[in-house]
């Protein structure tokens, strides 16, 4: 027994070296287009961060909760919506609490661009979706923390890295969800605009996106929920935002650090969950 | 002119088609098919000429091709084999097999369909959903609107013009679907079981609609139903079909009279016969009737007596010898109202059954039956329960 043991672990399958060299075959052969995107990511969210700190916190909170107030239309949900924004500012996070958000809204635009296409291509073709599903299922299993050293490696220490882990881990979402919307619509609908001779084009636009949009919607939701829980690992990273503290609490046993930190990150993640659930229930297919 | 024209059209879903083409040509069953290729018959052989202007219903059990077949008309479902003609102005195109954008051309400005269960896009108001296909043309929303305002008033419904199609009752989102399809200007309408999802009231109001409009539209409607007395009132012409192939094809009352097997004979039993069997199937013809002298004896009590001019047109009618009865030529705009009392009516063979017990009821008088003047028959009591009585037959024979 204890011999074909040690022969197994004399015969170790290097896959972790394949996996390096893979990516040192990347660094060496492209390591300018990473660099390209790096610092034009760098500059895209380090500009929209020092733009909205520019302007005053209290005003931002105002237009916040106006924002809030034109999406869901309820007051009690715009008075909580001002109250806890004032209570992050009060705890002193305003600053890390507007570097996250700038990383969730460019995560999650990210992953809506490219995770509708693919959810669309994936609906019309079902062999794409077969071979699409386990490399989903991959993506949300893999430890969140695994994908920081790659991009870490490729992108450097910083936003970025974060922002590519986090497009990673989140474009899942909206990809089943966009392909659920879009694989749902109910025959005769589609047989409908048919019989009318819509093109494959219009047949896109004019029924299945219109009939998929609550659940596209649904992933929108998803897409920004699973971006603010990474954007915090992304602090291991080196990106700025509400993670940082957590990190920092962790490392030096800080307590109270620690609660306030997570206290914020909770507000947050409450926030955004309310602005974006939709306010009409989605209207049913027959 | 033929507006449609199915020619020897096969349709057979399943990937091995090569080898269940030969078994539906060997005319084996679709369970047969099934079994030996893992291919779904859809239909076999279908031939039918479908002139302008005719409602022709395509009618049978569920599962019997009558669908497939219509869906055949604007290439939802893919010929396997033979032609499906279509008129496009001087032309007959074939659509099982043109290109994409002819069949295009076919979708927008020739054929259009009306769903069984209506489908109308939910996330669109009642006029955006009239507007579908005239928006997928490319027409202008201004031009647009006004095509729909006009459709929406043809089925009466331009009050709900922006209200959602599922704030709409069935039968209302129905006149939606009818509107949509009228919007194209098509002059072929397919319909798919387009009453069936509704309650057999409002179903009955929409047949009325829908002949009542089809007199103005004159188009060619290919109606699919598996309601025989909903095909017997709508249709000009009926095919019946069974497991993929149709069993019989003609106009109404000769499918009640000859039915071509047992499967149609079933269908026939369960009809009702009111309003399509014809007195002219019904009635004791003229040289049946026992006469008396020169005049022609109408019941079998003797009391109603006709007198013939030498052209055949009815001169005189006596009743029991002695009083004469005042004769009224009933047209086929006339309605029981017009009838004087006491009076004998005749009227067209034409007529259906229902018309003449009403006929009889209201005037207590056999209806005399003349054909351009020239009295051909006669409808009593004994006719009219003979053929009641041959409908109920038809039912004990088929169970």
């Amino acid at each position: 027994m204890s011999g074909i043991e040690q022969w197994l672990v004399d015969h170790k399958i290097p896959v972790g070296k394949w996996g390096e060299s893979f990516f040192d075959f990347l660094i060496d052969n492209f390591a300018g287009f990473f660099d390209a995107i790096t610092d034009g990511g760098t500059f895209l969210i380090d500009g929209t961060v020092d733009m909205l700190l520019f302007v005053p916190s209290i005003v931002l909170i105002i237009m916040i909760t106006g924002l809030a107030q034109y999406l869901q239309r309820t007051w009690k949900l715009s008075l909580f919506v001002f109250l806890s924004l004032l209570f992050i500012v009060n705890l002193g996070y305003w600053t890390e609490t507007i570097e996250s958000l700038v990383l969730v809204v460019y995560a999650t635009v990210v992953c809506m661009i490219t995770g509708v296409p693919i959810g669309i291509a994936a609906a019309h073709r079902p062999w794409l979706y077969s071979l699409l599903r386990p490399v989903l299922d991959l993506l949300q299993t893999i430890p969140t923390f695994v994908y920081l050293i790659p991009a870490m490696t490729l992108f450097g220490l910083g936003m970025v890295p974060a922002l590519v882990a986090t497009v990673i881990f989140a474009v899942a979402a909206p990809v089943r969800l966009t392909h659920l919307g879009v694989s749902s619509v109910p025959k005769p609908l589609i047989e409908a605009a048919e019989s009318f001779g819509a093109t494959k084009k219009q047949l896109l636009w004019k029924v299945e996106i219109p009939y998929a949009l609550p659940t596209i919607m649904a992933g929108v939701t998803q897409c920004i929920m699973l971006s603010l829980s990474m954007v915090v690992i992304g602090a291991l990273v080196g990106a700025s935002g509400l993670g940082k503290p957590v990190v920092r609490a962790l490392n030096s046993r800080q307590i109270d650090m620690g609660i306030e930190a997570g206290l914020a990150i909770v507000v947050v993640a409450i926030l955004l969950d309310r602005l974006c659930k939709q306010r009409n229930a989605p209207v049913d297919g027959a | 002119m033929t507006a449609v024209e199915f020619k020897n059209v096969d349709i057979v879903f399943g990937d091995n088609q090569q080898e269940a083409i030969p078994m539906v040509d060997a005319g084996k069953t679709r369970e047969e098919i099934l079994e030996k290729t893992g291919c779904v018959l859809g239909v076999a052989d279908g031939s039918i000429k479908i002139e302008e202007g005719e409602i022709c219903v395509l009618m049978g059990l569920s599962g019997s091709g009558k669908s497939t077949l219509l869906r055949a008309v604007n290439g939802l479902n893919k010929v396997t084999r033979g032609e499906v003609l279509v008129r496009d102005g001087d032309d007959l195109v074939d659509v099982a097999s043109c290109d994409a954008k002819t069949l295009r051309h076919m979708r927008m400005e020739r054929v259009s369909m009306v769903f069984q269960q209506f489908a109308l896009l939910p996330w669109r108001t009642v006029s955006e959903n009239v507007g579908l296909g005239l928006e997928l043309k490319g027409m202008p929303k201004a031009e647009r609107e006004a095509i729909v305002e006009q459709k929406l008033k043809m089925v009466s419904l331009d009050q709900w013009k922006d209200k959602y199609a599922h704030e709409l009752s069935g039968g209302m989102q129905q006149r939606v679907g009818l509107a949509r399809a009228f919007a194209t200007d098509a002059d072929i309408l397919l319909m798919d079981e387009p009453f069936s999802a509704l309650d057999p009231l409002i179903r009955d109001h929409l047949q009325d609609e829908l002949l009542e409009l089809q007199r103005n539209l004159k188009k060619t409607i290919v109606f699919v139903s598996h309601d025989l007395d909903e095909a017997l009132k709508i249709g000009t012409h009926i095919a019946i079909m069974e497991g993929g192939r149709i069993v019989q094809y003609g106009e109404p009352e000769e499918i009640v009279l000859n039915p071509a097997n047992e499967y149609v004979a079933e269908f026939v039993a369960h009809m009702n016969p009111l309003n399509v069997l014809r007195c002219a199937s019904l009635m004791t013809p003229v040289s049946d009737l026992r006469k008396d002298g020169e005049r022609i004896i109408l019941d079998k009590y003797d009391a109603f007596k006709v007198a013939l001019d030498s052209k055949g047109a009815v001169q005189k009618v006596t009743f029991e010898d002695k009083e004469e009865l005042p004769v009224f030529s009933f047209g086929a705009d006339h309605s029981l109202d017009d009838i004087p009392d006491c009076n004998i009516v005749t009227a067209s063979p034409e007529i259906t059954m229902k018309r003449a017990i009403e006929l009889r009821q209201s005037t207590g008088n056999p209806v005399l039956l003349s054909e351009e003047g020239v009295l051909v028959g006669v409808v009593g009591d004994e006719e009219i329960y003979q053929g009641i009585l041959r409908q109920s037959s038809i039912a004990d024979a088929a169970e």
